[in-house]
This record gives structure tokens, sequence and C-alpha cells, in this order.
């Protein structure tokens, strides 16, 4: 396997080497659709040069990356495009290393349940095969190279490649099983963008299940066990946080990072759904909106972990989706980091109820963002309601995926336990449905 | 590099020292005047030995060198210490090459009071007007610099104006440093100008104003250095119009009844290419010896009238034709009142024919040029003549020369297209054929054009041209601008161009102006230098000075102070459409709302064998049958 692996990593370091030569590199990393305030390498090097003239980076509000970040760029600046291009390999072999760990625990867990015959009879044809889960790593890390979204992001030089290398590896850590790689890991992912925050159940829940123990509020080991991650995961938050005070010697970057994502002041445009929102909001009613839609990103972690408490790694798809799609600037590489899982999820095609439609939704919008942003800006002739229905479209399609997949996921489920021919008491077909 | 960074400290507060006020007026001053009132503002001491020796061998030159052409100047008038109080009013005319007239007009009056002792109250006022008076002791107002300008000032064609402002409205205030609330002073200031001046300097917030930390220096006494006392802002879109040139002819002594004021009326001001009008208060000496300080209020109003075209192509004009108005008496209170005829190009009257004739000749040496002047002292009965008024007529017999090209020029455009990126373009013009001297520019532009500095270039005569001082302070979103300071040493006879990107920012629709598409205004770039004299570069030597002293050209006003205005730009911002802010909340709303349904569904339900509800009779037969205890129906 390693020998397909190495050539599709050449395959996309080919691709992206000749697109940085190109002079579509140049359009590339200016499209609001690829890069957002919050991730624009024109940001970095503003950053950069602010701190040559001597100015704190974040006294202005152009730049918006962690003090981390520039400290890794002060000294990579001039290998940029590689720092890049391997920031997308490691993530694609994190990935790939990921799925193939996960997919021997599927299969071991599916053989304990076949042994032990908890299957109904007629669930053999949705158990998997390793031959069909043979290609599945691999599949994922070229969902993952190969994805147009990624290479535009790479291209473009977006921090968003870095910032998706940190969550695949710490994905590889904690189905590894490493407690301590893994939290400092979600630290500096938390450090870096905020959102994975919510990356902290399913992790939880994946180390728990791991090691036997079942989650008890009432059980010591579990109480012990969430401290001792938990402890983990907040220490190097503070280690790393502490870092960059010493590195600048000032707190400027808390709200110039942090309070940049949550309070949204920005409203260049981008795949998202806040920057129209909150551009023709009235203002009065700005701070409670503002709250709802930063709320809604992390509101969904709790019950997500209730329902998915045997599945964290799901979990920890479904959470990564959510937070491209509800996050304040959202770019093209967040969509490709939680596109890059789908073939992982292959079994539940039988499922899905609408693929169809939302892959044409999907793909339609993609084609419709340049042009729709050039009818507004450069042409004139169209104006930004049009770049808007756009967003909301493309936004509406993700929600219709990640839903489907999260359907069938429980439906695949639900027809592990009780077979998947249902009847009626009457005996007829039955038509399952939720109540 | 910590030597470097000092040396460089070092030159720039050099520069800056002698940076003096645009010593205008003041030289004009000395001619005539011989009231005792020798001493003025430019000659305040400054703890620069060689500032003040320079001052001194300018006041020399212009004893020795004015007073043969003043003829019959009268020695009477009494050398007593002068009046506490002192107003002064003069009006200079140049015709300018383009065949326009220039008009500028200055008011001085002098307050014999010092109000920034510590506990004394100052209610009397006598010719100081008492409404500002009231604003400079309340806010602890250092110095305060205000124009109003309509029109921009067109440098290639008329040369340079005497004080520059830039389009729209400028204000600058100097606090004094035992203010503790900078801000709060500043927001308050601007807001009782406001109701002074009838203008909209209220909107006037930190939004649009930076503290510039060398490009404005006080012009009066006192050495400030601490930048943090300063505060600049324009207001590139304020529209200059009679609401408030009435408040501002409503401070001078004598209002618009008498003196020069009389030909200020408003309907012939504002039909003018070019109109700026302004009040400068800066503490100055009274005396030699500065013991004691005084209030100057300078008010100025220039006006550029194009009689050219409106007097059908005929180059000729008259006072009541620009104004209609003659002069028929000085302002009683004025202790002097002068009107000053630019008559340099016209040295023995082949070009033009000016009348009445008057004996009076002044020279003065106004920004780096010898200019010779016609005086009409309007304090004297013979210069109304017979018919009791002054109505000077000027008539052009040939074509004048070309002009002299100024030795700085300064333009600034926006490129780019589309309403995402743009590029800001400033370009300088150092005309001088072998001097290469530095200026620093400073540029404040709105928050909402993110300025990207690591794409500033800077090139002249195609090479790069490092700029050995830039002071950058990034905007804050919705808080404060970007201020872009540089000095930039310009190579003799070339052009310098600097250039910077930026991105266009989406607002709130509630940001946006009432006319979004017409465009966002940004101030004008400010230029200010030390600029060689023409004087100097003057290698002429049949002017009729001692041979000692026309070996080293450089001897007095080697360089002189100047500040050049760039055009305000206007920058189009993409703009979302404002007739929709309902549907928007609810569209995405229903996009969230779809998210959140669909999530909740999946999460709270379970799923079940869809069995078919029995029919309604059906229901219904059970529903009694159980209340009757009967066994159900299946």
């Amino acid at each position: 396997m390693a020998a397909p692996l190495t050539l599709l990593l050449l395959v996309a370091v080919t691709i992206r080497g000749v697109l940085f030569r190109s002079n579509l590199a140049e359009i590339i990393s200016e499209r609001v659709e690829v890069v957002s305030p919050l991730n624009a390498w024109k940001r970095v090097v503003e950053g950069l040069a602010l701190l040559d003239l001597g100015v704190s980076p974040y006294s202005g509000d152009v730049f918006h990356e962690t003090p981390l970040m520039i400290y890794l760029f002060h000294f990579l600046v001039d290998y940029a495009e590689i720092v890049f291009m391997i920031a997308d390999g490691i993530t694609a072999v994190a990935l790939y290393l990921s799925v193939q760990i996960y997919n021997k625990n599927v299969f071991r867990k599916q053989k304990y349940a076949l042994e032990s015959e908890r299957y109904p009879a007629d669930c053999l044809e949705l158990l998997r095969s390793p031959k069909e889960m043979f290609y599945i790593p691999l599949k994922v890390a070229m969902f993952y190279l190969l994805n147009p979204f990624t290479i535009l992001s790479c291209v473009a030089k977006s921090t968003c490649g870095l910032n998706n290398a940190i969550i695949a590896l710490f994905i590889l850590c904690t189905l590894k099983g490493s407690a301590l790689l893994s939290g400092i890991l979600l630290a500096l992912a938390t450090y870096q963008s905020m959102y994975p925050l919510t990356l902290f159940a399913p992790a939880l829940l994946f180390f728990l299940q791991r090691l036997y123990i079942p989650v008890n509020l009432r059980r010591s080991s579990f109480w012990f066990f969430t401290l001792q991650y938990a402890f983990i995961y907040f220490g190097s938050l503070i280690v790393i946080t502490g870092l960059s005070f010493f590195l600048l010697g000032s707190w400027d970057f808390i709200p110039s990072v942090y309070g940049f994502i949550l309070s949204v002041p920005d409203l260049t445009p981008n795949i998202g759904l806040f920057w129209y929102f909150f551009a023709e909001m009235f203002e009065h009613f700005r701070l409670f909106f503002i709250c709802v839609f930063q709320i809604n990103v992390f509101f969904y972690t709790i019950p997500l972990s209730i329902k998915l408490k045997e599945h964290p790694v799901f979990l920890m798809f479904m959470q990564i989706a959510i937070i491209s799609i509800f996050k304040s600037y959202p770019t093209v590489g967040d969509v490709a980091l939680y596109m890059a899982f789908l073939p992982a999820w292959s079994h539940l095609y039988r499922f899905l109820r609408n693929i169809f439609l939302v892959s044409c939704v999907l793909l339609a919008c993609s084609a419709l963002f340049p042009v729709l942003w050039h009818l507004w800006i450069y042409a004139g002739s169209a104006n930004s309601n049009f770049y808007y229905a756009i967003t909301l479209l493309f936004n509406f399609g993700q929600i219709l995926l990640v839903s489907d997949y999260f359907y069938a996921y429980l439906r695949r489920e639900h027809h592990l336990t009780h077979g998947l021919y249902l009847k009626k008491k009457d005996g007829t077909e039955a038509t399952l449905v939720l109540k | 590099m910590a030597a470097y960074r000092c040396g460089l400290y070092l030159a720039l507060i050099l520069i800056l020292s002698r940076i003096v006020h645009p010593g205008i007026a003041d030289t004009l001053e000395k001619a005539n005047d011989t009231t005792g009132e020798k001493q003025s503002a430019s000659d305040a001491p400054r703890d620069n030995a060689d500032a003040r020796s320079v001052d001194l061998n300018e006041r020399q030159w212009q004893k020795t060198d004015v007073e043969p052409y003043t003829g019959d100047d009268p020695q009477n008038t009494p050398s007593v210490r002068p009046a506490k109080d002192q107003f002064e009013e003069e009006l200079v005319i140049r015709p300018l090459h383009s065949g326009d007239i220039y008009a500028s007009f200055q008011f001085r009056t002098l307050w014999d009071v010092d109000f920034q002792q510590e506990g004394q109250k100052t209610s009397h006022y006598r010719l100081f007007p008492k409404s500002l008076g009231q604003v400079l002791s309340k806010f602890s107002v250092r110095e305060l610099h205000i124009s109003f300008t309509q029109g921009y000032w067109r440098t290639m064609q008329w040369g340079q104006p005497f004080i520059a402002s830039p389009p729209g409205a400028e204000l600058w205030v100097w606090f004094h440093h035992t203010v503790t609330d900078v801000d709060g002073n500043w927001r308050e200031l601007t807001n009782v100008l406001s109701g002074i001046f009838c203008a909209s300097l209220n909107f006037i917030d930190l939004t649009n104003t930076v503290q510039p930390s060398a490009s404005f220096k006080p012009l009066g006494l006192g050495n400030a250095t601490d930048h943090s006392f300063l505060r600049y802002a324009t207001l590139p879109r304020e529209i200059v119009c009679t609401e408030n040139l009435t408040p501002w002819k409503k401070l001078l002594p004598c209002g618009s009844k008498a003196g020069l004021a009389v030909l200020m009326k408003s309907e012939k001001l504002f039909h003018s290419s070019f109109h700026s009008q302004a009040v400068h208060i800066r503490p100055v000496c009274q005396d030699e010896q500065c013991t004691s300080k005084a209030w100057e209020l300078r008010q100025t109003l220039n006006v550029v009238f194009d009689l050219y075209t409106s007097g059908q192509g005929k180059k000729e004009w008259s006072m009541f034709k620009m104004f209609s108005r003659t002069l028929t008496e000085a302002c009683p209170l004025a202790s002097s009142s002068k009107v000053y005829v630019d008559i340099t190009d016209n040295p023995e009257g082949e070009l033009f024919e000016l009348s009445p004739v008057t004996a009076l000749l002044s020279q003065a040496v106004v920004l780096g040029d010898r200019r010779t002047y016609s005086v009409y002292d309007l304090t004297r009965a013979e210069t109304f003549g017979q018919l009791r008024s002054l109505n000077l007529l000027l008539r052009w017999k040939g074509e004048s020369g070309d002009m002299l090209r100024p030795l700085l020029h300064a333009e600034r455009y926006v490129s780019g297209f589309g309403l995402q990126t743009g590029e800001i373009h400033t370009v300088i013009y150092n005309n001088h054929p072998f001097r290469a001297f530095p200026v620093l520019l400073m540029d404040s532009v709105p928050w909402y054009l993110q300025l990207y500095i690591h794409t500033l270039t800077v090139t002249s005569k195609s090479r790069e041209n490092k700029p050995s001082y830039i002071h950058y302070q990034p905007a804050k979103d919705r808080h404060r601008p970007h201020l872009l300071e540089m000095l930039i040493q310009l190579p003799p006879h070339s052009m310098t161009e600097i250039t910077v990107q930026f991105d266009r920012a989406l607002l709130k629709w509630t940001e946006y102006t009432p006319d979004p598409n017409h465009g966002f205004y940004v101030g004008s770039s400010v230029v200010s230098a030390l600029v060689p004299s023409m004087v100097a570069m003057n290698t002429n030597f049949t002017l009729d000075q001692p041979l000692f002293s026309s070996f080293v050209p450089v001897k007095e006003e080697s360089s002189y102070f100047m500040r050049v205005y760039t055009e305000p730009l206007l920058v189009n911002l993409p703009t979302p459409d404002f007739s929709m802010p309902y549907n928007v909340i609810c569209l995405t709303c229903t996009v969230v709302a779809v998210g959140y349904g669909s999530f909740y569904n999946l999460l709270t339900r379970t799923f079940q064998v869809d069995e078919p509800s029995p029919p309604l009779a059906k229901r219904l037969a059970n529903l009694i049958r159980r209340i009757r205890g009967v066994p159900l129906l299946t």
C-alpha cells in the first residue's frame, strides 16, 4: 500500500508545484472562497512586515494569525510553498493511517459481534468485507489530496491547510491511543482556530471506549480518566498560550484572534452564513444573533455525543463538518477536510436519500461562486444578493449532505440490531420512519 | 542599530526644528510697518541657535534691501509699546499665469493674555472673539488650525498658495500638556467648533482622527514634541458655503461692516474656482525679548476667481468686478490695513497697467521666491483719491511668460478595477534642477480600505527609493484609521511614485452613506517639505547685490517650509442590497433552522416500523369501547 500512496503524493505535489509556478496562483490567492481574513497568506506576510517595522501585528486589524504562526513563518517564509505542500501531505498520510486503524477496529468489532451472533441473520449483506475496506484509506488520502478545494487552498497558501494538518494529526494520535499527544494536538488545534474545542468530546469517548471504561457518572474510573485527559488538554492549552505571551510580550493576540473569530467584525464575503447576515443585521439585534450563531456551532456537541457515544470516529466527522459549515470564517479548505472522510463511510451509500441532489447542488455552487462574484464585483451587473444566494445554497447542500450521512449511519446501526428486512405485524414489508 | 536610529531621529528633529510656520505674511509686514511691532511670531526664540541666526540675517536683509523701495515711508508714528490687543488686515492680489486672479485675505488679531497660567480667569475681551477665547481656555488648546476649502488648488497652473489647505475641512489641534483626557477634549472641541462654524465637524471621531508623529509641528511658541497631544482630522467630503462664511466673518472685530471684509460677499466668493477659509490660533511672542506671550488669531480667506472665462477672454479685472464692491475705508480698529498687488512679472509696466498708481512698493521673499508688490495703505486718506473709494483696476497689455514650474508638486489616484482590491498611487515631483531634498509624506486612510504595508513601494527614476523613516499605525476596524508617515528623499528633477495596495471592506448596511454608490472619500495626503529656495537657485547676478554677498548662493532662506496637499480620493466599496435586511435575516435563519431541524430530528427520534394508523371510524369506536371497558376492535 505504500507504493500507491507515494504515487498519490507525487501526483499531488506535481499538481501543486505546477499551479504555484503558473500565474493562476495569484488569482487563486485573492479568491474569497479560498482565503478568509483569518488565514489569508497576504495577511501573514503583512504581519511579518509589521513585525519588521517594529509595530505589533495585532495593533491593527489585518493580522489574525496566532503568535506561534508568525514565529513559524518568521523562519519559513521563504519556503512557504514547500511548507504548505508538506502540510497537505502530512494531513493526507495522517488521514490514511487513521482510517486504516479505524477500519481495523471496525473489522475486529464486527468479528466479535459475528462470533457472538449478535447480528440478525438478514444483516450479513450490511457487514463490511476486508476487500472493500482495503482501498478506503487510499481513497481517503486521495479525496483529500486531489480534492480541488484542497488544491486551491494549498495554492493560495491559506493557513487553513496547517490547521487541517494539526487536526488530522490529532485524529491519528487519538486513534493510536496516545492520550498525551492527542491532548496536546487538540490544544494546538484549539489554539489555532478555537472551534476544534468541540472535538474534545469524541476524543474522550474514544479513549474511554478503548480502555473499556463505561460512561457512567458514578464510576470513579470514568472521572479519573476524564480529568486526566482534560488536564492534559487544558494544561497544554495554557502552556501554548503562555508561550505565545512570552513570544510577543503581550496579550494583544487574544482579542485579535479569538475576539475576531467570535465577534465577526470583518464582513468580507466568504462561503459561510455570517457575512451577509451581519452586514444586513439591525444594530440592536447584532449581539443577540452573534451569540445565537456562535452557540449554534457548539450546541450540537452534547446531544451528538450522547447519540453517538458508541461511535466516536463518526462523531468526530460530524463535529468537523458542523464546524466547517457554521464557523464564522469558513473556507473551502475546511470543507475539504470533512469531505476527505466520505470514502470512509462508503458503506452507508445504500441508505443515503438525496446524495445525487446534494452533489449536484455542491458542484453547481462551486462553479457559480466565481461567476457570480465576477458579476457582482467586476462586471457590476449583479449585486450582492446573487453571491449571497449561492453561499446560502452551498450551505444548504452541505447541511443536507451531513444530515444525510448522519441519517444513513443511524439507520444502518438500527438495521444491524433489528434486521435489514423489517416486517409489519401483519407480515407485509414495513417502512422505517423516525418517530 | 540604536546609533543609526538615534542619528535618524536627530536628523528628523533638525529638519523639523527648522520647520517654522510658513512665514509668509510676516515678512511682508516688516516692509512698511513702523508701529513698533517689529517682532512677529516667526522670530520667536527657538532653542536652535542656527534658526535664530538665520532669522536675524533675514531681518537685516529685509531692512537694507527693502527700504530703498519703500520711498516715502513716514517715520512719524509714535514708537510706543503697542496696545494690548491689536488687529491688522491685508489683502494680497496675485494675477495668475492661467489668467485667474488669486485674492488672499489675512486678518490678524493679537490678544495679550496668557491664560495658561494657573488660576487665571479671563473674562475681558476686546478684539479677540469671545467664542474662540472661551474655547481655547476651556479645552486647554495650545494651537488650533482649521480650514474649510471648496475646490482643489491646482498647483501646476496656479503655483503655490500662501497657505495650503486640503479640499473639505481640516482641523488640527495641539493641546496643552496638562490635558489628561486628550481624546475627550478633542471630541468636545470638535462638537463646539462644529457649532461655531456651522460645519459638520461633529463627524470627526476616532475613526478619522490621527496623531501624526512628524508632519504637524506646532507653529507657535513652545517646542512640543510629544505628539500624543496632537490631533489631526480631515473631512474631505465637507461642502463649504455661505453658512460657514457668515460665522467666520463674525469673528472679525469689524465684522463685514468696514475694512477689507466688506469685499466678502458670498455670492461672489463662492462663484469661484477655489475658495478656502481658515482660522489659525497660536501663541506668539509679544515683544523682541519674548517676555510676554500673546495669542494670535489669524483668519485667512483665499479665493481664485476665474475672471478670464467669465470676462469673455479679456484679461482685465477690477476690484468691483471681483467682489462687486469697492473699498472706502479701513477697519477703524485695525492698526494696519493694506492691499498688496503682485507686480513681480511687471516691473516696468510693460505687461499690464495697474490703476490707481501707488508709489509704495514692497518686496518680500515668499515661498522661496522674491516678489514685488504694490502697496495700498488703507489707513491713509490719499489712497482713496478724489472719489473716496478704491477700485483697483488691472488691464493686461501683453501675454505673460510661462510660469516657473512649482518645485514640489504631488498628485494621487487609485488604480485597479473591480470592488475587491485597489492600489493607491501617490506621485511626488521634484522639479528642482539639481537639488535633492527630503519630504515627509503623511497619509491617513480610513479603516475600510485595508492597507497592506508590505506592498508599499517607493520608486524614483525607476529605482527603489527606500524611505529613511516610516511610521505606520495600522487601522482598527471601526476605531481608528491607518496612519502612514514616511521621510522620502526626492532626487533632483525626478518623479517619485509611492504605491500601496488595499482591500475594500464590505461594511454593515448602516455604515454606508445615503449615496453609497457615489463612493467614499479618502482625505488628501500631506507632503511637508523644506524646499530649496528659488532665490538660492537664482544664478542671475544682475540684481544689484553687494559682491560680498553673492559668492555663496545660499544666503537667506536657503530653504523654506512648504506643505502640499494631494487630491482627495473617491473610492467605491462593494455594497450590500439595502432593501432586503428582512429577507436576508429570514433566509439565513431558515438555512440555519434547516440544519438545526434535521439534526434535532435525528437526535431526538428513533427508527420505528411505520404501522398504518386505523381508519377514523375504527379509532372512534375504540375510544368509545375503551370508555365502556369493552375489548377493543383490532
